[in-house]
Protein backbone atom coordinates (compact mmCIF):
# COMPACT_ATOMS: atom_id res chain seq x y z
CA UNK A 1 0.00 0.00 0.00
CA UNK A 2 1.38 3.52 -0.88
CA UNK A 3 1.28 6.59 1.08
CA UNK A 4 -1.86 7.95 -0.96
CA UNK A 5 -3.78 4.57 0.20
CA UNK A 6 -3.04 5.23 3.70
CA UNK A 7 -4.12 8.74 3.19
CA UNK A 8 -7.36 7.33 1.17
CA UNK A 9 -7.87 5.19 4.68
CA UNK A 10 -7.76 7.94 6.37
CA UNK A 11 -9.95 10.10 5.19
CA UNK A 12 -12.75 7.40 5.04
CA UNK A 13 -12.17 6.70 8.87
CA UNK A 14 -12.87 10.49 9.43
CA UNK A 15 -15.64 10.28 7.29
CA UNK A 16 -16.65 6.62 9.45
CA UNK A 17 -16.49 8.76 12.94
CA UNK A 18 -17.63 12.12 11.85
CA UNK A 19 -21.05 10.57 10.66
CA UNK A 20 -21.13 8.00 13.59
CA UNK A 21 -20.54 11.12 16.04
CA UNK A 22 -23.05 13.27 14.36
CA UNK A 23 -25.68 10.62 14.08
CA UNK A 24 -24.73 9.72 18.20
CA UNK A 25 -25.51 13.37 18.74
CA UNK A 26 -28.73 13.69 17.26
CA UNK A 27 -29.77 10.35 18.01
CA UNK A 28 -29.12 10.54 22.23
CA UNK A 29 -31.88 13.34 22.41
CA UNK A 30 -34.11 12.12 19.89
CA UNK A 31 -33.66 8.58 21.80
CA UNK A 32 -34.70 10.75 24.99
CA UNK A 33 -37.62 12.66 23.93
CA UNK A 34 -39.18 10.01 22.17
CA UNK A 35 -38.67 7.65 25.72
CA UNK A 36 -40.58 10.52 27.26
CA UNK A 37 -43.16 10.20 24.90
CA UNK A 38 -43.65 6.99 25.32
CA UNK A 39 -43.45 7.28 29.58
CA UNK A 40 -45.64 9.59 29.79
CA UNK A 41 -48.01 8.13 27.84
CA UNK A 42 -48.78 10.87 25.51
CA UNK A 43 -52.38 9.57 23.39
CA UNK A 44 -52.08 8.59 19.81
CA UNK A 45 -48.01 9.45 19.67
CA UNK A 46 -46.78 7.25 22.45
CA UNK A 47 -48.51 3.58 20.15
CA UNK A 48 -46.90 5.48 16.91
CA UNK A 49 -43.60 5.77 18.39
CA UNK A 50 -44.04 2.00 19.70
CA UNK A 51 -44.47 0.73 16.21
CA UNK A 52 -42.23 2.99 14.39
CA UNK A 53 -39.26 2.20 17.17
CA UNK A 54 -40.20 -1.32 16.34
CA UNK A 55 -40.29 -0.82 12.72
CA UNK A 56 -36.68 1.00 12.71
CA UNK A 57 -35.30 -1.66 14.93
CA UNK A 58 -35.76 -4.48 12.38
CA UNK A 59 -34.45 -2.45 9.48
CA UNK A 60 -31.04 -3.15 7.84
CA UNK A 61 -29.55 0.47 7.68
CA UNK A 62 -28.96 -0.61 3.83
CA UNK A 63 -32.22 -1.13 3.04
CA UNK A 64 -33.49 1.84 5.63
CA UNK A 65 -30.44 4.11 3.80
CA UNK A 66 -31.79 3.10 0.25
CA UNK A 67 -35.13 4.04 0.87
CA UNK A 68 -34.23 7.47 2.40
CA UNK A 69 -32.08 7.97 -0.74
CA UNK A 70 -34.04 7.22 -3.50
CA UNK A 71 -37.32 7.81 -2.11
CA UNK A 72 -37.23 11.20 -0.66
CA UNK A 73 -36.48 12.55 -4.01
CA UNK A 74 -39.50 11.71 -5.50
CA UNK A 75 -41.89 12.97 -2.76
CA UNK A 76 -39.72 16.53 -3.97
CA UNK A 77 -37.08 16.45 -1.22
CA UNK A 78 -33.76 16.28 -2.63
CA UNK A 79 -31.18 14.83 -0.36
CA UNK A 80 -27.56 14.21 -0.79
CA UNK A 81 -25.30 11.28 -0.06
CA UNK A 82 -23.95 12.02 3.32
CA UNK A 83 -26.99 13.92 4.43
CA UNK A 84 -29.17 10.34 3.46
CA UNK A 85 -26.06 8.42 5.23
CA UNK A 86 -26.58 10.45 8.62
CA UNK A 87 -30.17 10.30 8.39
CA UNK A 88 -30.29 6.84 8.40
CA UNK A 89 -27.73 5.94 10.89
CA UNK A 90 -29.68 8.54 13.14
CA UNK A 91 -33.19 7.04 12.68
CA UNK A 92 -31.54 3.57 13.69
CA UNK A 93 -28.91 4.75 16.34
CA UNK A 94 -32.25 7.20 17.66
CA UNK A 95 -34.80 4.35 17.81
CA UNK A 96 -32.43 1.71 20.03
CA UNK A 97 -31.38 4.75 22.09
CA UNK A 98 -35.58 4.77 22.41
CA UNK A 99 -35.34 1.53 23.86
CA UNK A 100 -32.49 2.10 25.91
CA UNK A 101 -33.68 5.42 27.45
CA UNK A 102 -37.09 3.89 28.09
CA UNK A 103 -36.21 0.80 30.32
CA UNK A 104 -33.79 2.80 32.43
CA UNK A 105 -37.02 5.67 32.81
CA UNK A 106 -39.39 2.24 33.63
CA UNK A 107 -37.10 1.39 36.57
CA UNK A 108 -37.16 4.60 38.00
CA UNK A 109 -38.04 4.49 41.53
CA UNK A 110 -41.55 5.93 41.47
CA UNK A 111 -41.19 7.27 44.96
CA UNK A 112 -38.57 9.72 44.81
CA UNK A 113 -40.76 10.84 41.78
CA UNK A 114 -43.67 11.89 44.79
CA UNK A 115 -41.35 12.89 47.13
CA UNK A 116 -40.02 15.70 44.36
CA UNK A 117 -43.69 16.28 43.93
CA UNK A 118 -44.69 16.92 47.53
CA UNK A 119 -41.60 19.51 48.04
CA UNK A 120 -43.38 21.33 45.16
CA UNK A 121 -41.48 20.78 42.11
CA UNK A 122 -42.70 20.97 38.77
CA UNK A 123 -42.95 18.31 36.36
CA UNK A 124 -40.00 20.08 34.13
CA UNK A 125 -37.97 20.33 37.47
CA UNK A 126 -38.30 16.83 38.38
CA UNK A 127 -37.08 16.03 35.03
CA UNK A 128 -33.97 17.96 35.31
CA UNK A 129 -32.91 17.80 38.68
CA UNK A 130 -34.05 14.41 39.54
CA UNK A 131 -34.67 12.07 36.72
CA UNK A 132 -31.91 12.96 34.25
CA UNK A 133 -29.06 12.98 36.35
CA UNK A 134 -30.04 9.32 37.49
CA UNK A 135 -31.13 7.77 34.10
CA UNK A 136 -28.31 9.30 32.29
CA UNK A 137 -25.55 7.25 34.36
CA UNK A 138 -27.77 3.86 34.59
CA UNK A 139 -28.18 3.74 30.82
CA UNK A 140 -24.37 4.93 30.22
CA UNK A 141 -23.33 1.23 29.58
CA UNK A 142 -26.18 0.42 27.31
CA UNK A 143 -25.95 4.10 25.48
CA UNK A 144 -22.13 3.21 24.52
CA UNK A 145 -22.93 -0.34 23.71
CA UNK A 146 -25.14 1.26 21.29
CA UNK A 147 -22.54 3.39 19.72
CA UNK A 148 -20.49 0.78 19.19
CA UNK A 149 -22.96 -1.40 17.78
CA UNK A 150 -23.64 2.03 15.19
CA UNK A 151 -20.10 1.85 14.18
CA UNK A 152 -20.45 -1.56 13.15
CA UNK A 153 -23.72 -0.83 11.30
CA UNK A 154 -22.08 2.68 9.46
CA UNK A 155 -20.71 0.66 6.71
CA UNK A 156 -24.16 0.53 5.15
CA UNK A 157 -24.09 4.00 3.94
CA UNK A 158 -21.67 2.87 1.46
CA UNK A 159 -24.77 1.38 -0.53
CA UNK A 160 -25.05 5.29 -0.81
CA UNK A 161 -22.12 5.71 -2.36
CA UNK A 162 -20.31 7.66 0.89
CA UNK A 163 -16.24 6.44 1.10
CA UNK A 164 -16.04 5.26 4.62
CA UNK A 165 -13.48 3.09 5.97
CA UNK A 166 -14.26 0.06 4.65
CA UNK A 167 -15.00 1.20 1.03
CA UNK A 168 -11.88 2.92 0.97
CA UNK A 169 -10.63 -0.46 1.68
CA UNK A 170 -12.44 -1.82 -1.21
CA UNK A 171 -11.04 0.60 -3.52
CA UNK A 172 -7.54 0.04 -2.87
CA UNK A 173 -8.02 -3.91 -2.89
CA UNK A 174 -9.80 -2.88 -6.77
CA UNK A 175 -6.10 -0.84 -7.80
CA UNK A 176 -3.66 -2.90 -6.21
CA UNK A 177 -5.29 -6.55 -6.08
CA UNK A 178 -4.55 -7.24 -3.20
CA UNK A 179 -7.52 -6.46 -1.00
CA UNK A 180 -6.19 -8.28 2.20
CA UNK A 181 -3.61 -5.47 3.14
CA UNK A 182 -5.93 -2.73 3.49
CA UNK A 183 -8.78 -5.20 4.75
CA UNK A 184 -6.45 -5.93 7.51
CA UNK A 185 -5.69 -2.20 8.10
CA UNK A 186 -9.25 -1.50 8.05
CA UNK A 187 -10.07 -4.18 10.88
CA UNK A 188 -7.38 -2.44 13.12
CA UNK A 189 -8.72 1.31 12.39
CA UNK A 190 -12.59 0.01 13.49
CA UNK A 191 -11.05 -2.09 16.54
CA UNK A 192 -9.02 1.31 17.39
CA UNK A 193 -12.93 3.30 16.75
CA UNK A 194 -14.65 0.83 18.92
CA UNK A 195 -11.67 1.05 22.10
CA UNK A 196 -12.00 4.47 21.83
CA UNK A 197 -15.44 4.22 22.81
CA UNK A 198 -15.17 1.87 25.38
CA UNK A 199 -12.64 4.06 26.73
CA UNK A 200 -14.69 7.21 26.61
CA UNK A 201 -17.16 5.66 28.76
CA UNK A 202 -14.77 4.30 31.39
CA UNK A 203 -13.34 7.59 31.50
CA UNK A 204 -17.04 9.01 32.14
CA UNK A 205 -17.91 6.34 34.72
CA UNK A 206 -14.72 7.08 36.66
CA UNK A 207 -15.53 10.67 37.03
CA UNK A 208 -19.29 10.10 38.44
CA UNK A 209 -17.57 7.65 40.70
CA UNK A 210 -15.61 10.40 41.44
CA UNK A 211 -18.28 12.80 41.94
CA UNK A 212 -20.28 11.04 43.63
CA UNK A 213 -17.97 9.96 46.37
CA UNK A 214 -16.97 13.71 46.74
CA UNK B 1 -48.80 5.91 -4.81
CA UNK B 2 -51.13 2.48 -4.34
CA UNK B 3 -50.41 1.93 -8.45
CA UNK B 4 -46.83 1.60 -7.47
CA UNK B 5 -47.66 -0.93 -4.81
CA UNK B 6 -49.93 -2.66 -7.63
CA UNK B 7 -46.24 -2.79 -9.71
CA UNK B 8 -44.70 -4.11 -6.41
CA UNK B 9 -47.38 -7.03 -5.65
CA UNK B 10 -47.22 -7.59 -9.47
CA UNK B 11 -43.49 -8.70 -9.13
CA UNK B 12 -44.18 -10.32 -5.54
CA UNK B 13 -42.53 -13.71 -7.34
CA UNK B 14 -38.65 -11.64 -6.80
CA UNK B 15 -39.84 -9.92 -4.04
CA UNK B 16 -40.64 -14.03 -2.29
CA UNK B 17 -37.75 -15.53 -3.71
CA UNK B 18 -35.16 -12.53 -1.76
CA UNK B 19 -36.98 -13.01 1.41
CA UNK B 20 -36.54 -17.12 1.21
CA UNK B 21 -33.25 -16.46 0.07
CA UNK B 22 -32.96 -13.95 3.54
CA UNK B 23 -34.86 -16.60 5.53
CA UNK B 24 -32.65 -19.96 4.25
CA UNK B 25 -29.65 -17.97 5.03
CA UNK B 26 -30.49 -16.65 8.34
CA UNK B 27 -31.88 -20.18 9.23
CA UNK B 28 -28.66 -21.71 8.57
CA UNK B 29 -26.47 -19.72 10.03
CA UNK B 30 -28.81 -19.26 13.15
CA UNK B 31 -28.01 -22.57 13.39
CA UNK B 32 -24.41 -22.87 12.56
CA UNK B 33 -23.40 -20.54 14.39
CA UNK B 34 -24.92 -21.65 17.92
CA UNK B 35 -23.65 -24.95 17.13
CA UNK B 36 -19.78 -23.52 16.99
CA UNK B 37 -20.95 -21.03 19.18
CA UNK B 38 -21.37 -23.04 22.11
CA UNK B 39 -18.15 -25.20 20.64
CA UNK B 40 -15.77 -22.19 20.78
CA UNK B 41 -17.65 -21.18 24.42
CA UNK B 42 -16.40 -24.42 25.99
CA UNK B 43 -12.63 -23.36 24.33
CA UNK B 44 -13.44 -19.73 25.99
CA UNK B 45 -13.96 -21.81 28.95
CA UNK B 46 -11.52 -24.21 28.84
CA UNK B 47 -9.12 -24.84 32.06
CA UNK B 48 -5.92 -24.52 29.54
CA UNK B 49 -4.75 -21.02 29.87
CA UNK B 50 -3.53 -21.13 26.27
CA UNK B 51 -6.80 -22.19 24.76
CA UNK B 52 -8.68 -19.85 26.21
CA UNK B 53 -6.39 -17.15 25.46
CA UNK B 54 -6.28 -18.07 21.61
CA UNK B 55 -9.92 -17.85 21.42
CA UNK B 56 -10.73 -14.98 23.53
CA UNK B 57 -8.74 -12.83 21.59
CA UNK B 58 -10.09 -14.26 18.21
CA UNK B 59 -13.72 -13.40 19.48
CA UNK B 60 -12.65 -10.07 20.53
CA UNK B 61 -11.45 -9.05 17.04
CA UNK B 62 -14.54 -10.19 15.51
CA UNK B 63 -16.26 -8.22 17.88
CA UNK B 64 -14.51 -5.34 16.66
CA UNK B 65 -14.78 -6.08 12.86
CA UNK B 66 -18.70 -4.61 11.07
CA UNK B 67 -19.83 -7.48 9.19
CA UNK B 68 -19.37 -5.56 5.76
CA UNK B 69 -15.92 -5.48 6.24
CA UNK B 70 -15.21 -9.52 7.54
CA UNK B 71 -17.90 -10.49 4.54
CA UNK B 72 -15.61 -8.60 2.13
CA UNK B 73 -12.57 -10.52 3.41
CA UNK B 74 -14.19 -13.91 3.10
CA UNK B 75 -15.54 -13.24 -0.35
CA UNK B 76 -12.41 -11.83 -1.38
CA UNK B 77 -9.65 -13.58 0.85
CA UNK B 78 -10.68 -16.88 0.11
CA UNK B 79 -9.60 -16.65 -3.34
CA UNK B 80 -5.93 -15.87 -2.87
CA UNK B 81 -6.34 -19.03 -0.75
CA UNK B 82 -7.15 -20.98 -3.51
CA UNK B 83 -10.90 -21.53 -2.17
CA UNK B 84 -13.42 -20.62 -4.69
CA UNK B 85 -17.08 -20.02 -3.51
CA UNK B 86 -20.52 -18.48 -5.02
CA UNK B 87 -21.39 -15.14 -3.81
CA UNK B 88 -24.01 -17.36 -1.87
CA UNK B 89 -22.23 -19.58 -0.20
CA UNK B 90 -19.32 -16.81 0.75
CA UNK B 91 -22.24 -14.84 2.69
CA UNK B 92 -23.47 -18.05 4.03
CA UNK B 93 -19.85 -18.97 5.34
CA UNK B 94 -19.43 -15.12 6.36
CA UNK B 95 -22.76 -15.13 8.46
CA UNK B 96 -21.70 -18.37 10.42
CA UNK B 97 -18.25 -17.15 11.09
CA UNK B 98 -18.90 -13.41 12.24
CA UNK B 99 -21.83 -14.62 14.56
CA UNK B 100 -20.03 -18.06 16.18
CA UNK B 101 -18.08 -15.84 17.97
CA UNK B 102 -20.82 -13.33 19.24
CA UNK B 103 -22.95 -16.72 20.01
CA UNK B 104 -19.83 -18.30 21.34
CA UNK B 105 -19.96 -14.51 23.51
CA UNK B 106 -23.21 -15.73 25.01
CA UNK B 107 -22.89 -18.48 25.57
CA UNK B 108 -19.83 -17.64 28.05
CA UNK B 109 -21.39 -15.18 29.83
CA UNK B 110 -24.41 -17.20 30.50
CA UNK B 111 -21.95 -20.06 31.60
CA UNK B 112 -19.87 -16.96 33.70
CA UNK B 113 -23.45 -17.04 35.50
CA UNK B 114 -24.37 -20.47 36.51
CA UNK B 115 -23.74 -21.38 40.38
CA UNK B 116 -20.94 -23.09 41.08
CA UNK B 117 -22.54 -25.39 43.41
CA UNK B 118 -24.57 -27.02 40.06
CA UNK B 119 -21.56 -28.33 38.44
CA UNK B 120 -19.81 -29.68 42.03
CA UNK B 121 -22.99 -32.00 41.76
CA UNK B 122 -22.25 -32.80 38.67
CA UNK B 123 -19.19 -33.64 39.27
CA UNK B 124 -20.51 -35.80 43.00
CA UNK B 125 -22.90 -37.43 40.69
CA UNK B 126 -19.54 -38.64 38.55
CA UNK B 127 -19.92 -36.49 35.48
CA UNK B 128 -16.80 -34.96 34.42
CA UNK B 129 -15.19 -33.72 30.82
CA UNK B 130 -17.35 -33.91 28.26
CA UNK B 131 -20.15 -35.56 29.94
CA UNK B 132 -20.51 -32.68 32.45
CA UNK B 133 -20.58 -29.73 29.68
CA UNK B 134 -23.49 -31.68 28.30
CA UNK B 135 -25.40 -33.02 30.29
CA UNK B 136 -25.00 -30.86 33.66
CA UNK B 137 -23.56 -27.28 32.40
CA UNK B 138 -25.16 -26.40 28.82
CA UNK B 139 -29.06 -26.97 29.68
CA UNK B 140 -29.17 -24.51 32.19
CA UNK B 141 -26.79 -22.03 30.33
CA UNK B 142 -28.32 -22.35 27.16
CA UNK B 143 -31.75 -21.67 28.48
CA UNK B 144 -30.69 -18.73 30.13
CA UNK B 145 -29.30 -17.38 27.15
CA UNK B 146 -32.03 -17.77 24.99
CA UNK B 147 -33.23 -13.86 24.80
CA UNK B 148 -29.74 -13.09 23.86
CA UNK B 149 -29.61 -15.45 21.18
CA UNK B 150 -33.24 -14.11 20.05
CA UNK B 151 -32.05 -10.38 19.74
CA UNK B 152 -28.68 -12.18 18.22
CA UNK B 153 -31.02 -13.77 15.13
CA UNK B 154 -32.21 -10.36 15.05
CA UNK B 155 -28.99 -8.95 14.17
CA UNK B 156 -28.46 -11.94 11.80
CA UNK B 157 -31.64 -11.04 9.36
CA UNK B 158 -30.27 -7.93 9.66
CA UNK B 159 -26.62 -8.16 8.62
CA UNK B 160 -27.52 -10.49 6.01
CA UNK B 161 -28.99 -7.38 3.57
CA UNK B 162 -25.15 -5.98 3.79
CA UNK B 163 -24.91 -9.30 1.02
CA UNK B 164 -26.94 -7.16 -1.08
CA UNK B 165 -23.48 -5.46 -1.91
CA UNK B 166 -22.13 -8.89 -3.01
CA UNK B 167 -24.35 -9.28 -5.47
CA UNK B 168 -26.01 -12.40 -2.81
CA UNK B 169 -29.91 -12.32 -4.33
CA UNK B 170 -31.33 -11.70 -0.60
CA UNK B 171 -34.46 -9.27 0.06
CA UNK B 172 -32.99 -6.28 -0.62
CA UNK B 173 -31.39 -7.02 -3.33
CA UNK B 174 -34.71 -7.94 -5.14
CA UNK B 175 -36.38 -4.37 -3.81
CA UNK B 176 -33.15 -2.66 -5.49
CA UNK B 177 -33.84 -4.80 -8.88
CA UNK B 178 -37.66 -3.68 -8.72
CA UNK B 179 -36.86 -0.27 -8.11
CA UNK B 180 -33.87 0.03 -10.63
CA UNK B 181 -36.53 -1.29 -13.15
CA UNK B 182 -39.30 0.49 -12.44
CA UNK B 183 -38.54 3.50 -10.24
CA UNK B 184 -40.35 2.81 -7.63
CA UNK B 185 -38.11 3.21 -4.82
CA UNK B 186 -40.87 4.22 -2.01
CA UNK B 187 -43.17 0.97 -3.05
CA UNK B 188 -40.42 -1.23 -3.20
CA UNK B 189 -38.29 -0.66 -0.05
CA UNK B 190 -40.83 0.12 2.05
CA UNK B 191 -42.31 -3.75 1.05
CA UNK B 192 -38.88 -5.15 1.96
CA UNK B 193 -38.41 -3.20 5.35
CA UNK B 194 -42.08 -4.38 5.74
CA UNK B 195 -40.84 -7.72 5.33
CA UNK B 196 -38.08 -7.67 7.47
CA UNK B 197 -40.16 -6.41 10.25
CA UNK B 198 -42.80 -9.11 9.80
CA UNK B 199 -39.68 -11.76 9.90
CA UNK B 200 -38.08 -10.33 13.51
CA UNK B 201 -41.49 -10.38 14.84
CA UNK B 202 -41.72 -13.52 13.82
CA UNK B 203 -38.23 -14.46 15.25
CA UNK B 204 -39.27 -12.73 18.41
CA UNK B 205 -42.19 -14.18 19.21
CA UNK B 206 -40.63 -17.69 18.33
CA UNK B 207 -37.71 -16.84 20.77
CA UNK B 208 -40.59 -16.12 23.45
CA UNK B 209 -42.45 -19.40 23.10
CA UNK B 210 -39.42 -21.63 23.30
CA UNK B 211 -38.21 -19.69 26.09
CA UNK B 212 -41.91 -20.52 27.55
CA UNK B 213 -41.51 -23.94 26.54
CA UNK B 214 -38.27 -24.34 27.97
CA UNK B 215 -39.49 -23.07 31.68
CA UNK B 216 -41.83 -25.37 31.54
CA UNK B 217 -39.83 -28.26 31.02
CA UNK B 218 -37.31 -27.15 33.91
Amino acid sequence: MTAGDWLSLAQGALTTVTLSIVAIAIGLPLGLALALVRWRGVRLASPCIAILVSLLRASPGVTLGLLIFFALPTIGISIGAIPAAIATLTLITGAFNCEIWRGALVDFPRDQLEAAQSVGMTAGMRLRLIVLPQILRSAMPALVNEMTLLVKASPAVAVLGVVDITRAAVRIGANTYEPLPPFSAALVIYSLVVFLFVLAQRLVERGQRRAAAA
Amino acid sequence: MIAQFGIVWDHRDLLIDGFLTTLWLSALSAVASIALGTVLAMALMSRRPLVARASGVLVDAMRCVPFLLFAYIVYYGLPSLGLRFSNWSSGLFALILYNTAYMAELVRGAWRGLPGEMIEAGHAFGFHGLGLVRRIILPPVIFAAIPMIGNQLIQIIKDSAFLTIIAVEELTHAATVIQATYFLPFASFITALLLYWVLCLCVEQLVRLVGARAELRR
